[in-house]
């Protein structure tokens, strides 16, 4: 490295350390030594609302989980990070208050047999529209840029989730959107004072079964075998005949209709949302889709249940926690902690290009 | 300019090339000194009242020195060494809290005074000179730039664009909890740090430079002052940028750009050549933090939003990475109209129409349509470098998609 320096001046900064295999391991055990000591010393200064708040972690990792699934896969199939996923998500929790308040009049007073067909209705409207903006975005903002350098499609993502972002303030403004409980609020048990409600079982079992549905679609069918060979190389399955167009379009769309279902699902749960929630949310999805190994679906599920986690034991415990104003402190220097020492995440492969 | 034919052609083309090359600048840098003595004028010209607010004001203008200025700083970050950098306010606000720190009230029981200028001297708290921090102010964004590169140069393109956003949305949210580090209130969290020492202008100038006709000299003036010491920063960050274009080190950073294992193999040192640019674009952020802390007399958490980094962004982009005096223009470009030119804009368009819509809400939404449409259309930017363009133009297969652009 110093042949063409020539002379024997020496370098103001050859005193970088060099992080060795061996300091990058230790360093690692120790920051998840330092998380597994918090979370058992929580455990043990107040078991019952660990446990809530653990319940509570799970539902919030499971929207996380749908959000983080269509950063992944993008990111799997393109290698580009989709700044502007968020915003779709934002946009299919606005879509949901408007069908599901606005057009279909559902207040939460009407009876389950009612409400069901029709939050069914929401949810296929939310995903046809998450989906075609995803498509309409990858259409008109990737796709063009797809060989260009490999910053730019990156800068126009960017880009595309301040449009979202203002084309959501204009047509909603900039205030929340109130949505009343749809989803039962009834307490199922109460623990540590604090009542597990069935939305909250709702949601992970909406969640799980379309994780186990996406899993089965990405490793045992036509299409999700032409996905993983378009994510290994283009040009080889183009060669194949495998349409690469058509193939992208796919995994965006799917990518879309997972991050409308959470929106709907956040939205429900939530009960209010607005213009700019999307970017942040977004951001915390996609640490989880790295700290499980970007590319990785289940990577990506397991990883989003821990940031889950962490935000609700950070915002509901009390022992050695930052609380809730230091979430997105916590939360992104989890992201740079995994990227800086364990690049490919939990669940990843080590691949030498990616870091 | 040559193409054009008669004795006036003729004569332009019988001058020196030195001449020739140099009159367009020449002609800009005086139009620019002397902009707060036309302004009234400006403003008059463009009708006066509504239509006369899409004239720059002084202010703006100064805004405008200090975001050409960090744009000039990403420049070299992004434009020379490519490396995407959006936590680039990170180091705005080091610079814009140190001149907090050092020139206000913040530490009060203590009192300490060196070389301040206009201060009163029984003013409690810290007053160090702010000439003087504007240089600490840029050496400690240097450092934290170095502290920030060191671990995370390593990672490549896109990686690293997240790890700095990462750092881009964690320092505003621990200056903004600022006030209760351990219990101790290092920021004063969102209600921000000031008043802020100026720079001195006005009484001291006033009493120095007796040979200025009075209208120079008054207190009033001030944001003048700021311009002309704005536009002295931007002359400098310029000039550092150009000189170390053509250094050793910027055709490095060029080399890491276009292949950085060939340039590995060519005996660059990739480290520390990545952790020069991060460190010299951090300089010219800190810079321009400490500057326009001291310009607003103020620095508040609010200040250093994500969208900042974005903002400065896309002026790189739209300027073209890469071309100074691209960058130069984007920069002027969308800090104007971010600061001044969309709210006339609009007062002018709801004046014609009738209207009442709030054009300045959705100025990132227009930034993100800027900042699409540039990648799209005009990837290179406005005044692209050549190298640059024919690095586009050869990464597209078959060369048709940017024929729109090239």
């Amino acid at each position: 490295m110093t042949a063409g320096s020539g002379t024997a001046r020496k370098p103001m900064l050859a005193v970088l350390p060099r992080m060795s295999q061996q300091i990058n391991r230790v360093l690692t055990w120790v920051v998840v030594g330092v998380f597994v000591i918090w979370v058992v010393g929580n455990f043990i200064n107040a078991p019952k609302q660990f446990v809530s708040v653990f319940l509570l972690g799970i539902t919030l990792g499971c929207i996380y989980a749908l959000v983080a699934l269509g950063y992944t896969l993008v990111y799997g199939i393109i290698e580009l990070i989709n700044f502007a996923h968020g915003d779709v998500f934002m946009w299919g929790s606005m879509v949901a208050v408007t069908v599901s308040s606005s057009w279909l009049g559902l207040n939460g007073t009407q009876a389950w047999y009612v409400t069901a067909p029709l939050i069914l209705v929401t949810i296929v409207v939310c995903i046809a529209f998450c989906a075609t903006l995803n498509v309409a975005i990858e259409r008109i903002a990737y796709r063009p840029l797809r060989n260009a350098p490999k910053l730019a499609p990156l800068i126009t993502a960017i880009g595309m989730s301040f449009i979202l972002q203002n084309a959501a303030a204009l047509v909603y403004g900039f205030i929340e959107q109130p949505l009343p409980d749809i989803f039962p609020t009834k307490a199922l048990f109460t623990i540590g004072g604090i009542a597990y409600t069935q939305k909250s079982l709702l949601i992970v079992l909406i969640t799980i079964p379309v994780l186990l549905a996406l899993s089965y679609l990405v490793r045992s069918t036509r299409q999700g075998k032409a996905m993983r060979a378009v994510a290994q190389d283009m040009d080889a399955s183009r060669m194949m005949g495998i349409d690469v167009d058509r193939t992208i379009a796919f995994t965006f769309a799917l990518g879309g209709a997972l991050a409308g279902a959470a929106g709907l699902l956040f939205v429900m749960y939530q009960t209010s949302t607005r213009y700019d929630l999307g970017f942040q949310l977004g951001l915390f999805a996609f640490t989880a889709a790295v700290l499980g190994g970007i590319g990785n679906l289940t990577g990506a599920a397991l990883g989003a249940i821990l940031i889950g986690l962490i935000q609700a034991f950070n915002e509901g415990l009390s022992w050695h926690t930052p609380g809730s104003s230091w979430t997105q402190s916590l939360i992104f220097s989890i992201l740079i902690l995994v990227l800086v020492f364990r690049p490919q995440g939990l669940l990843g492969e080590e691949v030498p290009d990616r870091a | 300019m040559s193409g054009r034919t008669g004795s006036v052609g003729d004569a332009w083309a019988r001058l020196p090339k030195r001449v020739r090359t140099l009159a367009l600048p020449v002609t800009v840098l005086l139009l620019l000194v002397f902009y707060p003595n036309y302004y009234q004028d400006l403003f008059n010209a463009l009708g006066g009242g509504t239509t006369g607010q899409l004239a720059p004001t002084v202010p703006t203008m100064v805004v405008m020195c200090v975001y050409v200025m960090m744009a000039l700083g990403l420049n070299v970050v992004v434009g020379y060494a490519g490396l995407l950098d959006l936590g680039y306010v990170a180091f705005y606000a080091a610079g814009a809290y140190i001149a907090g720190w050092f020139a206000t009230l913040q530490f009060a029981p203590q009192k300490v005074h060196f070389l301040s200028v206009g201060v009163l001297p029984v003013l409690p708290g810290l007053h160090i000179n702010v000439w003087l921090l504007l240089i600490v102010g840029a050496v400690f964004a240097c450092v934290l730039g170095i502290v920030i590169g060191l671990p995370t140069l390593r990672l490549r393109g896109d990686y690293l664009a997240i790890v700095t956003l990462g750092f881009g949305e964690i320092i505003p949210q621990a200056v903004n909890n600022g006030d209760d580090w351990f219990g101790h209130n290092v920021t004063n969290g969102p209600n921000g740090l000031t008043p802020i020492d100026s720079l001195g202008f006005g009484v001291s100038i006033h009493n120095a430079a007796s040979f200025l006709p009075s209208s120079y000299r008054l207190e009033i003036n001030s944001a003048d002052y700021y311009y002309w010491t704005g536009l002295g920063l931007v002359l400098f960050t310029l000039f550092c940028c150009i000189r170390l274009r053509d250094s050793r080190l910027g055709r490095a950073w060029v080399a890491i750009r276009e292949d950085e294992i060939a340039a590995a193999a060519m005996g660059i040192p990739l480290m520390r050549t990545k952790t020069w640019a991060y460190a010299i674009g951090a300089f010219f952020g800190g810079a321009a933090g400490c500057f326009y802390a001291i310009f607003k007399s103020s620095t508040f958490p609010q200040d250093f939003s994500l969208n900042i980094s974005i903002a400065v962004l896309c002026m790189v982009i739209l300027g073209g990475m890469g071309n100074v005096w691209g960058v130069c223009l984007g920069g002027a470009l969308l800090s104007y109209l971010n600061y001044q030119g969309l709210e006339a804009v609009g007062n002018n368009l709801n004046h014609v129409a009738g209207t009442s819509f709030n054009i300045p809400q959705y100025t990132f939404g227009i930034f993100g349509v800027i900042i699409v449409v540039t990648m799209l259309v005009r990837p290179q930017g406005l005044i692209p470098t050549a190298r640059r363009k024919i690095e586009l133009e050869a990464g597209v297969e078959g060369g048709s998609l940017y024929d729109a652009g090239a």
